[in-house]
């Protein structure tokens, strides 16, 4: 039995589905990525999994219990990180655990003892009685990890556990999250759209992207099946025609990929594809204007399986945004 | 138990450490009880009334030495004489005087004669609080001037006495019962209504949606932490305002525990009606916006600053299911009256199935998700 199993599950807003026919299962022990922008559809699948959103149709069942029919069940068996941060700023660190291992009937003794090891776990035991709104984005962001596991809970959801923080304070939740898996025998199921989060943390990624489920597998496995070992991206003063057909045929490419005047190169050998570039845009009269070379990341892996880059999808999101409040301060 | 209690102990002691929620809920309603019992209470002295003497005889000399010796005693008006008509005329009407006592140039004559002598008083009555009280004043004044110099040993006259039953109560002791329901009001708009509303917005309840608490246990747990508040701004209110609007001996425990019995019923009803407005609001504005008119809509026509009586049939209407109107009338009787509890029972029993019937009401209409 996987502890957790989802089955054709849909969430649909009127015409629009967030959450379209998804289905994956999630082994014990492992942590699981979902990935993908904005909108993508993770946090309403995290909110069904975790009883807060009803599901349109189809199943999942936690620990192998129904989400629907058997919610209060699931409720007990799992931790949740939601992406806002919901711990009382008036309240100390001590005082907003004790309230939530409360609300789960958690003996005064063994609460008390709770509090003390997780504290202590997420490295906030020297800060117990102070109040939370002296605290930086990643002290708030540990206790609601500490707060979360206060039940024991078998199986943790994080939905973007680290966004908003600082590159400092992200490694370190990602450092904690992984300790934490291995002490406590966690699985763990956390929504990002940080590439390098899902792939330095997780053992299985599974990309989504307009409530699809687009890829699934381990960040190797998955940067194993794209084409090439290196991206090369190149933009040129000048594009005559026939140029991306001419750097197709360039030795060891795999595959190429334009956006206006950027080429994505997807290379076997991404030096050697590098000096046929050069030699082939000097002898065609063009010169390289920009030339980066990188290892395969889940990045490409994104581009690959959806067609668009993840920071295109999320600046459209921050473009709609900004300009939905320019509209509503206009009106 | 140990849930509700938990949302409990959340909400008081973010109550606790906010000092300004503290000072709007308990401080506030003890200024407004002062301000609107001293703005609404006083007697209306030195009003300003022209007199136009137009007959000059005896009797009219008479009348205006009468009139001139309740204004030097009683100070309700202050005299302001005039040689014609059309200058005190001009004056009232740019405010310069609140009224006009004229006296025709027939009066005396007609006083001689035994013809209905008549006066007017003239007076400005976009102002019906300063024009009842010059009427009042003149209508008295006429009393003693129309009585026989001789009164006969005998008469079939008949004469009013009036007993009051209870001590003088200033404005500021009538409107006292209603500021501690206002007080408990507050509280409940605070606590049930904007505080409610802007944790939803913030996803707290999100963290409360999550783990395997009941649906009733939420609802008794936000109710019981708002009923709790609006408590404690009751008795400040009930102490303090009573301190301050001279109720006699305002200190005494088996009073102060009858006011805290229905102080408590009180709260339970207005937190329980807040919550059933509220229960699908998601909106943070919707509360602010509201507050203004739902004070209006339940506080004025709970008889807290006007009697009852005097409200027309669709308003006794409102009047008849508005819990304020039993939360006033309890506090009336034992702020005013000192009376038992067996007086306001039936309001103590309305209060709280007004509270159980909410309660349930907004149970039935929680969503247990997002």
């Amino acid at each position: 039995m996987f502890d957790v199993e989802v089955e054709n599950l849909t969430k649909c807003f009127g015409d629009f589905c967030a959450v379209d026919h998804l289905a994956f299962n999630v082994e014990h022990g492992e942590i699981f990525g979902l990935l993908g922008p904005n909108g993508a559809g993770k946090s309403t699948l995290i909110r069904m999994l975790t009883t807060l959103v009803p599901p349109t149709s189809g199943t999942a069942r936690i620990f192998g219990f129904d989400i629907v029919r058997d919610a209060n069940n699931v409720r007990q068996s799992i931790g949740v990180i939601p992406q806002a941060m919901t711990s009382d700023l008036d309240l100390s660190a001590e005082e907003n655990m004790s309230i939530f291992a409360k609300l789960y009937s958690i003996p005064r003794d063994k609460r008390r003892r709770t509090i003390r090891e997780l504290l202590k776990a997420v490295d906030l035991d020297q800060w117990a009685d102070k109040p939370v709104k002296m605290f930086s984005g990643g002290m708030r962001r540990r206790l609601e990890i500490a707060r979360g596991l206060v039940h024991e809970p078998k199986i943790f959801f994080l939905d973007e556990p680290t966004t908003g923080l600082d590159p400092v304070s992200r490694v370190a939740v990602w450092e904690m999250l992984a300790k934490l898996k291995t002490e406590r025998d966690l699985t763990i199921l956390v929504t990002t759209h940080y590439m390098d989060e899902a792939d330095k943390l997780c053992d299985r990624v599974a990309i989504v992207d307009h409530g699809k489920l687009v890829a699934l597998d381990s960040p190797l496995k998955l940067k194993a099946s794209i084409p090439g070992k290196n991206i090369l991206e190149v933009s040129f003063s000048e594009v005559p025609p026939g140029w991306e057909e001419a750097l197709k045929r360039l030795p060891e490419v795999a595959d190429v990929k334009s956006d206006e005047h950027v080429f994505r190169i997807s290379s076997n050998n991404g030096p050697r594809t590098t000096i046929e570039l050069m030699e082939s845009a000097r002898a065609a009269g063009i010169a390289v204007t920009s030339l980066s070379v990188q290892s395969t990341t889940l990045d490409d892996v994104f581009v690959h399986y959806t067609g668009h880059q993840l920071r295109d999808t999320l600046q459209a999101a921050a473009g709609y945004d900004s300009t939905f409040m320019y509209e509503r301060k206009q009106s | 138990m140990n849930r509700i209690w938990a949302i409990i102990e959340r909400d008081l002691r973010r109550f606790r450490r906010s000092p300004t929620l503290i000072i709007v809920s308990m401080v506030l309603p003890l200024v407004q009880l002062v301000v609107l019992g001293y703005a609404f209470g006083g007697k209306i002295k030195n009003l300003k009334v022209g007199v136009v003497d137009q007959d000059h005889g005896v009797p009219a000399i008479k009348l205006k030495e009468m009139f001139q010796a309740v204004a030097a005693n009683a100070r309700t008006f202050d005299t302001v004489p005039y040689s014609d008509q059309t200058t005190a005329l001009r004056d009232l009407r740019t405010g310069r005087i609140n009224g006009i006592l004229n006296i025709p140039p027939n009066f005396s004559r007609d006083v001689l004669a035994g013809a209905s002598p008549r006066i007017a008083l003239v007076e400005d009555n976009t102002d019906q609080f300063s024009a009842s009280a010059l009427e009042g004043s003149l209508d008295q004044l006429l009393i003693p001037y129309n009585s026989k110099p001789i009164q006969p040993r005998l008469t079939a006259d008949a004469t009013l006495s009036i007993v009051e039953i209870y001590p003088y109560v200033p404005y500021i002791q009538y409107l006292l019962p209603g500021t501690i329901v206002m007080a408990i009001f507050i509280s409940a708009m605070i606590g049930g209504g904007i505080i409610y509303i802007d944790d939803k917005a913030r996803g707290l309840h999100e963290g409360y949606l999550v783990t395997p608490i009941r649906k009733l246990e939420l609802i008794m747990g936000f109710n019981l932490s708002g009923a709790i508040k609006a408590v404690l701004a009751g008795m400040v209110l009930v102490t303090c305002g009573s301190i301050i609007a001279g109720i006699p001996d305002p200190l005494n425990i088996l009073r102060l525990a009858r006011m805290a019995i229905l102080v408590m019923a009180a709260a339970l009803a207005l937190i329980s009606m807040m919550f059933l407005l509220m229960v699908r609001v998601n909106d943070p504005l919707v509360p602010r916006a509201i507050f203004g008119v739902l004070n209006t809509v339940l506080f004025f026509p709970s008889g807290a600053v006007y009697p009852i009586q005097g409200f027309p049939p669709w308003m006794k209407v409102l009047t008849a299911v508005d819990p304020f109107t039993y939360a006033v009338h309890g506090f009336k009787e034992l702020v005013l009256k000192n009376t038992g509890l067996m007086a306001i029972s039936f309001d103590i029993a309305y209060l709280l199935g007004f509270a159980v019937l909410t309660m349930a009401a907004a149970t039935l209409l929680f969503r247990r998700s997002l």
